[in-house]
Parts: C-alpha cells; sequence; structure tokens
C-alpha cells in the first residue's frame, strides 16, 4: 500500500510534561500531528521525541507488548503505548488527546513514574514459585495442559501497573496490595507445583489492604492490555481461601457466606438480617444513624412483610444440592 | 414501534427492600410507556458479587435458574439493579461458552425440574428503554421536560463493565465514554453534566468492611457532581444509591464538606418527564430529598 491510500487524522495532543529535577508544577505541552490509520500511542510519542521536543521523556523498550514498560493514561485510560491503536482512541475521544503518566502524584520526569510502589505490593506477595526443585532431574517436571490451564491465564501479566494505577480502591485507600499484586499470588497460588498458598493467602486476606479491599468495579478486568483479568483472579483468591479452610471469621467473610443463609431462607435477601449477620451485635451501633433514617423513609420491610421468592421449597433444595463451599 | 415490548422482570432484592421507589417507579414508567413487564416472583437473590467470593457454584445454578424462569415465560429478562444485570450476564456468558459447565449446572437443575437452555437475554431496564423502546420515541411522550435542570448521571459499574460480557446488552456502551443516561436526560428535557466521576465506582461493595473506602469513592462523585452544579444526580444502580443518598451525610463528614445533592432512580426521572405525579415514583422514599418535585 503506497503512503497515500493510508487514512489520517490531525489530533491536538496535549502531554504531560514535568521536570522533578526543575519544575514545582507539571504543565501541558500541545502538539499538532498527523495521525495514521496504522499509527500506536507509541509512534506518537516518538514523533513527539524525535521531530519537536528532544526533552519528552517515556518509557519504552520491546514495542512489541511485553516489556510492560510503556502503559501511560490517554484521556484516563491506561493504554500500552505500543499496543493501543490511535484511530481506536480518536473514535473513543475524539481529535484533542490528553496524554498523561500513569498516576501524575508519582512523576518524576514528564510521562515517567516512579513505580516504587506497585513493585513493593508486587513484590510482597511472593512473586515466585516456591517449590522442593530437584536440582538434577533425570526427566523433565511436565505439567499437563489441563494443569495448566488452572493458572486461568494469570501468567500473562507484564507488570505493566495500567491495572494498579486504575483501580479506584488504590486511589483512596493506599494500603490495598492492587489489581496486579493479587493477579500474582494467583498466578503462583494457582500453580500445582507451589508450596507456598497457604502463606499467600494469609498475606492478601490481610484485612486493609487484601483481597477484602477489593471493590468490585472491573477497572482492571478492562484495562488489561494483556486480557488477564485480574478481578477473576481476585475472586479465585476468595474461593481458595474458602476451599483451604483458612477464611478468618471477620466482617468481609461472614458477608459473603451470609448471602447463602439469606437466600435458604428468604430466596431473596433479608437485607438488615443480612448487615446483622455480617457486623454481629457489637457492629451494629454504627448503623444506627442510617438505619433510623431508612426506617423513616420506608427502607426497611418489617420483619412480617419480608419478601420471600415463590416456590422457596426449589430454593432450599438447590441450596442443599449445589453448595460446595463451607465456613 | 411496531411490537409490544415485553419482558421477564427481575426485581432483585434491593427493589422489593430499601429502595421501594425504584420497582414503584418501574412499574408506573412501564405502564405509561405500554412495556409490559411480568414479575418474576420465583427469581432468588443474584449473590451480588459476594455469594460468588464463597460459592462459584451455588451462585451459578441460581443464577442460572432465574433464566429458567425467563425462558419460561418465554422472554427476555430485564434487571434493575446493576449488580444483578452483572451477576445474570456473567452467568450467561459463562454457561454458554462453556458446555462442560453449563451440564454441571443443568446435572442439578435437573433435580428441581428445571433446564437452562439458553434463549433468553438479559439486560437492564435502562438499555430496555434506551436501545429497545427508543429515545425517539421517548421523546414523543415527554410532556413535562426537565428543562432548566443540571443532572448529573452516575452510570454505576456493573452495567458498564467489562463491557465483553456487558457490550451487547447495553448497545455496546464504551466503559470510558457512556452515553445512553447523558442521551436520556437530555431526551427528558434535563441538561447532562460532564464530571470526572460518572463512570467511576461508588464503593459499595466494600462497604461493611472498608466504609472509609466506599465513603471517599461515593464523595468524590457526590462532589464531582456537586461542583459541576448539577440539581442532582441520577442513577441505574439501586446499591449506588444506597451509598449516594442514605449515606450522604456521613460521606460529607468523611470528606469534610457539607453534601446536599438529591439521587433519583433512573425511571424516576423518566416518570417525572412522562408526567406521573412524584407520589407515584416514591420519591417521598429518598433521605435526601429532591425538594423541586415535592
Amino acid at each position: 500500500m503506497s503512503q497515500d491510500q493510508i487514512a489520517s487524522k490531525k489530533v491536538l495532543f496535549k502531554a504531560f510534561r514535568f521536570n522533578a529535577d526543575k519544575d514545582i508544577l507539571p504543565y501541558y505541552e500541545e502538539y499538532k500531528l498527523i495521525v495514521t490509520q496504522e499509527d500506536v500511542v507509541l509512534d506518537v510519542l516518538n514523533k513527539i521525541k524525535w521531530e519537536h521536543s528532544g526533552s519528552f521523556s517515556y518509557r519504552r523498550s520491546c514495542r512489541h507488548g511485553i516489556c510492560g514498560s510503556c502503559a501511560i493514561k490517554v484521556n484516563g485510560k491506561a493504554v500500552l503505548a505500543c499496543k493501543e491503536r490511535m484511530f481506536d482512541l480518536i473514535e473513543t475521544f475524539g481529535t484533542e488527546l490528553i496524554l498523561d503518566p500513569l498516576n501524575k502524584s508519582r512523576a518524576i520526569k514528564d510521562l515517567i513514574i516512579d513505580k516504587k510502589d506497585f513493585w513493593d505490593k508486587y513484590s510482597s506477595v511472593q512473586p515466585f514459585l516456591i517449590a522442593n526443585v530437584d536440582k538434577n532431574p533425570a526427566k523433565e517436571n511436565i505439567i499437563s495442559q489441563k494443569v495448566a490451564d488452572k493458572l486461568l491465564e494469570a501468567d500473562y501479566c507484564i507488570q505493566c501497573g495500567a491495572c494498579y494505577y486504575s483501580c479506584p480502591a488504590v486511589e483512596v485507600n493506599p494500603e490495598y496490595l492492587g489489581p496486579a499484586a493479587l493477579a500474582k499470588a494467583y498466578r503462583f497460588n494457582g500453580d500445582v507445583r507451589d508450596e507456598a498458598k497457604l502463606d499467600r493467602l494469609d498475606t492478601v486476606n490481610e484485612m486493609g489492604s487484601g483481597i477484602w479491599n477489593c471493590v468490585k468495579c472491573f477497572e482492571c478486568t478492562q484495562v488489561c492490555p494483556k486480557e488477564v483479568n485480574p478481578m477473576d483472579k481476585i475472586t479465585q483468591l476468595h474461593l481458595q481461601t474458602f476451599a483451604e479452610g483458612v477464611a478468618d471469621n471477620n466482617v468481609a467473610t461472614r458477608h459473603a457466606v451470609g448471602f447463602k443463609h439469606s437466600i435458604e431462607k428468604h430466596g431473596l435477601l433479608d437485607e438488615s438480617g443480612l448487615v446483622f449477620y455480617s457486623e454481629g451485635i457489637f457492629g451494629m451501633p454504627q448503623h444506627i444513624p442510617e438505619a433510623i433514617n431508612m426506617l423513616k423513609n420506608g427502607k426497611i420491610p418489617m420483619p412480617w412483610s419480608l419478601p420471600k421468592s415463590k416456590n422457596l421449597a426449589e430454593i432450599k433444595k438447590l441450596v442443599k444440592i449445589s453448595s460446595t463451599a463451607k465456613f | 414501534m411496531a411490537k409490544k415490548l415485553k419482558y421477564a422482570l427481575y426485581t432483585g432484592c434491593t427493589a422489593r427492600e430499601s429502595t421501594p421507589e425504584l420497582l414503584q417507579s418501574t412499574l408506573a414508567v412501564a405502564e405509561k410507556l405500554g412495556i409490559e413487564l411480568e414479575m418474576l416472583d420465583e427469581a432468588s437473590c443474584c449473590g451480588a458479587s459476594h455469594l460468588q467470593d464463597f460459592d462459584d457454584h451455588l451462585s451459578l445454578v441460581l443464577n442460572t435458574r432465574n433464566l429458567c424462569y425467563a425462558e419460561k415465560k418465554d422472554l427476555p429478562m430485564v434487571t434493575l439493579c446493576n449488580t444483578c444485570q452483572l451477576n445474570s450476564s456473567m452467568t450467561k456468558h459463562r454457561i454458554d461458552e462453556n458446555k462442560e459447565l453449563r451440564e454441571r449446572v443443568n446435572n442439578d437443575l435437573r433435580q428441581v425440574g428445571l433446564e437452562y437452555k439458553g434463549v433468553s437475554d438479559v439486560k437492564h431496564f435502562l438499555y430496555a428503554i434506551v436501545e429497545d423502546f427508543g429515545l425517539d420515541n421517548l421523546k414523543n411522550k415527554i410532556i413535562k421536560p426537565l428543562k432548566n435542570f443540571n443532572i448529573a448521571p452516575f452510570y454505576g459499574c456493573h452495567n458498564i463493565r467489562p463491557s465483553e460480557i456487558q457490550g451487547h446488552n447495553n448497545g455496546h456502551e464504551n466503559p470510558y465514554v457512556p452515553n445512553s443516561l447523558d442521551r436520556l436526560i437530555e431526551v427528558c428535557g434535563g441538561k447532562s453534566v460532564d464530571y470526572d466521576e460518572k463512570n467511576k465506582c461508588c464503593g459499595f461493595h466494600v462497604d461493611l468492611q472498608s466504609p472509609e473506602t466506599a465513603n471517599k469513592l461515593s464523595g468524590n462523585a457526590l462532589l464531582g457532581a456537586t461542583d459541576a452544579n448539577a440539581d442532582f444526580m441520577v442513577t441505574p444502580c439501586p446499591l449506588c444509591h444506597l451509598n449516594l443518598d442514605v449515606k450522604q451525610h456521613k460521606i460529607g463528614e468523611t470528606m469534610g464538606r457539607e453534601i446536599n445533592m438529591p439521587v433519583l432512580h433512573m425511571p424516576q426521572i423518566v416518570g417525572l418527564a412522562l408526567g406521573i405525579p412524584a407520589e407515584k415514583l416514591g420519591l417521598n422514599h429518598h433521605v435526601v430529598k429532591a425538594v423541586y418535585f415535592e
């Protein structure tokens, strides 16, 4: 195809500029560029650097979606620069695009950020295989496809940080390990050869920082350029926690289990009953002001008018025969 | 519109308990628009993404059972809650994709005389109105437009993410730039307000174990809407509504700012624009009153 057959568009880029050594405040610099149908975001970053501003800085290495270094945000959406097609972004956001680092408050120079928080959390889940491996095996230790499938492609993660720096829970709770580290924990907890499963479950069950602090918004799943689906891996860790019988008895675990009891009893949820079961008697006082407001506004049904599903006997029977977890 | 729209209504739990105004306004709007809703009284709770953390198989079986009842009526299922929508459509997606899994689920269901076939679709009532009924048709029926109101849409996560699962139920809404609710607001005569948090999370699912996270996320949304000069917010999700409305005072304390932002359910704004009286839309049930409509 000759050059003139390739579709192109004029785009106004506003690039985040900041040099921690010299600047107090960041600013945006504008670049008007022609973008072709074949360009990915990295091509644009290169064009800015090579043709307009040599000091413009960003991380890049493999150019093949595997090193994980070039993730940035475009109009708030985290993208892997070498993979994301410019025309797709234009279709979504139009022809004025804002190029930001993954996290503005961690910027060192332009789009380059300090990923220390990411790596610290990543390291905390023992992100490696822990096994007594025979150093001189007589034959290969072959894992069957079926067993390898249990990793659910968690091993595809390239540590780009797109999910972590898009996670709203991380944003408001800096203690939270976040989707990348948790998906990595599952990468090894789902591996038959690994022997540190319980150790990792202990880490990820920590209240305040672990799996129970995931807000279930699916932003990580949406944003992951490698389709790791971190949210699913967090769910797998929840399930593993119960399956291994190591779930602590706390408000979060009781909340998960409480749904089963409520469904078995009513089909539908007994909302107040669930809060009571989860919180226990001593956890209830904090909910009193809201409960009063709810009562006043007809938001709490009386025990005798609590809705129940029709064919409740059928639900009870299914809960009996289909239950697979214990607490 | 050639054919009368008809759905099996999966109310979920919240619309029957802590947000009765959602069910009330849904039924009023459906009646006014001539959309027929058959109640799925047999349905159970979807597990709200929490049972899913405890017992995956049980939650699959229960959600599939709900789908079976929609199939029995030979109707698509319509949901009122984003999280019901997520769990119903995620269940459907998983068992439609994986024959072995479907067989395992059906094995249990057969013991109570049910079998999932995979014929009924699942969509949220927002998209039944926007996609199926059609905004042009709705426009013709607006008699009391919400003129001069700045309205902040709050989409809620589980209707728009993950798009791989929700895409075909929500008119392929882009989760980064959703617009269905904005368009609905405009058709109802209001001005849709743009603010950063409109497609963000309210934090409802960690409300018990991590109220500070939930309060901050909801707080960011409430303040985002406030600072964008919204007169009120509107959401299609009753769980978001519970956080944004019932907890608003406490959220204000967390955020260190007084907040006074009425939050309406999606069918309530449609109902108001259709001329349905506020009492019939259950506006009196809100903790933060939308005084404009009293």
